[in-house]
């Protein structure tokens, strides 16, 4: 997901936890929202700014393989809905930082750790944008993926990160849409859009499909991570629902999912489907993807270069107050 | 690193006429620019008509351990709330 | 040597002179279209010149210096991506050849493009672009001004939603270069050289040709020159409080308005149009 493979601090049983943390699990239990300032276990606190973090960054990196297509858009139309789009991706990082802000750090600070590579940002978008039906394709699979995790996030057990999920989704709801309806114009279109769309098909199903994280049945931090209800469900139950839902919408639109073990499964009620190669998976997240650098690159030049914007208009505010101070005098 | 702009917290009213409502934080140098992206970063969907802005730093919160004191007494007072009367159907909306 | 005969011998000038009595009205009075033209072309120069803008402000999404800025900045170009399809959308109409603002902006080549030069220059720094997008909103609020009042209502009713935007935009633009002149050091040196750089391309807004002439003489659009005041103003406003030198040339660079532009405008075409060139007839 956008947060994928976040580490959890901690995993105590009832009887290990001290009288602070037992009546603490019991408010989350409750569905009480911790908020900003209240007392929280420090491992709460940390695999929650690395969560909030890595999603907040995986929004304005997912800013650049869309963003590639701007100036390309065919239609002024098309322009101005890619356009939007990115820059709502903007706002939710803007939405996420801000949450992540109140357990007490930085933005600055985020953004320093992700330029030296210390937090991740997800494996999806160092995959490259290739055609426009690739803005499709990243509309209908990445935020069709996305909105899977966001939706019960929603509910999440920390305030700040629950109240900016419930904008986040508000917003998100036309883009998965705009995203199929390219597709929908691309598989009725010529015969080179619909090579295209499948195309565009063929490339980003197992990315997509990568985006939940590796089975996490076992795992002790996602343990943990679910019962601070940050984390609401498995990376494999997601995974499912993702499936379930894509492969009609994309039988609708006559293409065909990259997979020839893709079957309805009659006895759970889900489709059974092919893993992604797991370990492209591990290479890309090692930063072996095939646009990593350029991702980051982009994200510390844009950083680096606006340093001495940002310190300007710091400094004009600085001395505007000082002139108003001693105006006042 | 050099300095960053500070926080400050968004309240916008609506079209509505309603109060104005805390949506959300950013980042500025100052009160007039934070007020500018303000309009640029909450009101892309032409959710208000008038934006208030926030120093984070100047946000005096009550105390979450004082939660009890503080709101539990209200849930007593029922009778502040239109359900607790009962009136006749045959009298109408009230 | 003997002299070459007279290339017009009688027989040619008796053509010539039958063919100009088949045609009485040209050149003297004017075509029934004529003004249709001059409007066309008129809306052609706006439409343009938000359409070139709007793309290269587009170009920061994703890359600009703070996130606010990268929102505020994509609303700037959002609005002018929405004008230009209002503006070629009539452009379209007016040409009455069923050409689409998509049509104008997607399958014309560059000499068939009006925007002003200033459009079309490199983004630069972040500071050059607000500076650039400063000196176009100055004078794009005082074209709307006077735009709102046309005699086209058609005319008048775009310029009345797209000067409420660009109100905005320059309120916006103008305290930024306030800011920044006003700064640090480094960013009052950005500014200036900005301010330097696109100073001799800001001369062509006010310059007027005979279609322009035409357009005022009818109370459609305003003579580019009356604009120059108001700009005048603004500028001395804005450019005193952020510390900055009004440039003293006055040496402008010419052209956009007729079709001969700058290098740069051929590769933004090249981008923006490629997909509808190399899939002609496709509906995206």
């Amino acid at each position: 997901m956008y947060a994928q493979l976040v580490k959890s601090e901690g995993t105590k049983t009832r009887e290990e936890m001290t009288p602070e943390e037992l009546a603490f699990q019991e408010r989350i239990d409750r569905g009480e929202k911790i908020e900003p300032k209240e007392w929280m276990p420090e491992g709460y606190r940390k695999t929650l700014i690395r969560q909030i973090g890595q999603h907040a960054h995986s929004e304005i990196v997912g800013q650049l393989p869309e963003g590639n297509w701007i100036t390309r858009a065919p239609t002024l139309e098309r322009k101005a809905i890619l356009l939007a789009k990115v820059q709502d991706e903007a706002g939710h990082g803007l939405y996420l930082y801000s949450a992540a802000e109140t357990l007490g750090v930085s933005r600055d600070e985020l953004m320093e750790l992700l330029h030296a590579g210390k937090m991740k940002y997800s494996s999806i978008f160092n995959y490259p944008t290739l055609t426009w039906a690739d803005m499709g394709a990243v509309g209908w699979l990445v935020d069709g993926a996305a909105i899977m995790n966001q939706v019960p996030l929603q509910r999440t057990s920390y305030g700040p990160y629950s109240r900016a999920m419930i904008r986040i989704c508000k917003e998100e709801s036309f883009h998965q849409r705009q995203g199929y309806a390219i597709m929908m114009k691309m598989a009725q279109g010529t015969p080179a859009q619909k090579r295209m769309a499948q195309d565009a098909l063929n490339r980003l199903w197992y990315p997509a499909l990568m985006m939940f994280g590796p089975s996490d049945k076992d795992s002790v931090h996602s343990a943990q991570s679910m019962a601070w209800k940050i984390k609401m469900n498995t990376n494999d139950e997601l995974r499912q629902k993702f499936v379930d839902q894509t492969v009609p919408q994309a039988e609708y639109l006559g293409l065909t999912v990259p997979d020839p073990n893709l079957k309805w499964n009659e006895e759970k009620g889900g489709y059974d489907f092919s893993e992604p190669d797991w370990s492209e998976f591990y290479d890309v997240l090692a930063g072996n993807g095939p646009c990593n650098k350029d991702r980051l690159g982009a994200r510390v030049k844009a950083w680096e270069d606006g340093a001495w914007f940002r310190e300007g208009l710091m400094a004009h505010a600085e001395k505007a107050a000082a002139r108003r101070a001693q105006a006042a005098e | 690193m050099s300095k960053e702009w500070p926080l400050w917290e968004v309240f916008i009213r609506g079209q509505h006429g309603l109060n104005h409502r805390h949506v959300g934080s950013l980042h500025a140098p100052d009160a007039e620019m934070a007020i500018m992206n303000a309009r640029d970063v909450y009101t892309r969907r032409n959710e208000g008509v008038s934006i208030w802005v926030v120093p984070s730093a100047q946000i005096t919160a009550s105390s979450p351990s004082d939660k009890g004191p503080l709101f539990e007494p209200s849930n007593s007072k029922v009778y502040r709330h239109p359900t607790f009367f009962d009136i006749p159907e045959e009298v109408g909306h009230m | 040597m003997p002299s070459l005969p007279d290339m017009n011998t009688p027989e040619v000038a008796d053509l010539a002179r039958r063919e100009a009595d088949a045609h009485p009205a040209h050149p003297t009075v004017p075509q029934p279209d004529a003004g249709q033209e001059a409007l066309f072309e008129t809306l052609l120069r706006i439409g343009d010149s938000t359409l070139i803008l709007g793309h290269r402000v587009s170009e920061w999404c994703g890359h600009s210096p703070a996130l606010e800025e990268d929102i505020a900045l994509a609303n700037v170009a959002l609005d002018l991506i929405g004008q230009t399809q209002l503006w070629l959308g009539l452009a379209g109409e007016v040409e009455g050849q069923g050409r689409s603002a998509d049509d104008l902006a997607y399958l014309r080549d560059a000499w068939d493009f009006r925007n002003l030069l200033i459009c079309e220059r490199p983004n630069g720094d972040f500071g050059h672009t607000l500076m650039r997008q400063f000196l176009f909103d100055a004078w794009h609020h005082e074209l709307l001004k006077g735009l709102a009042a046309s005699s086209d209502p058609r005319v008048a009713e775009i310029a009345a939603k797209a000067g409420k935007e660009v109100a905005y935009h320059l309120e916006r633009s103008s305290d930024l270069v306030v800011r920044l002149g006003d700064g640090t050091e480094e960013s009052h040196r950005r500014m200036q050289e900005a301010l330097d750089a696109l100073w001799p391309y800001t001369g062509e807004m006010f310059l007027g040709d005979d279609k322009d002439a035409d357009m005022a003489a009818r109370g459609i659009a305003p003579d580019p020159a009356s604009l120059r005041a108001g700009w005048d103003e603004t500028l001395r406003h804005v450019l005193t409080e952020a510390t900055l030198q009004i440039p003293e040339g006055d040496f402008a660079h010419k052209g956009g308005k007729q079709g001969i532009h700058t290098e740069h405008l051929g590769y933004i075409l090249a981008e923006m149009q490629f997909l509808q060139r190399a899939y002609p007839g496709a509906s995206w």
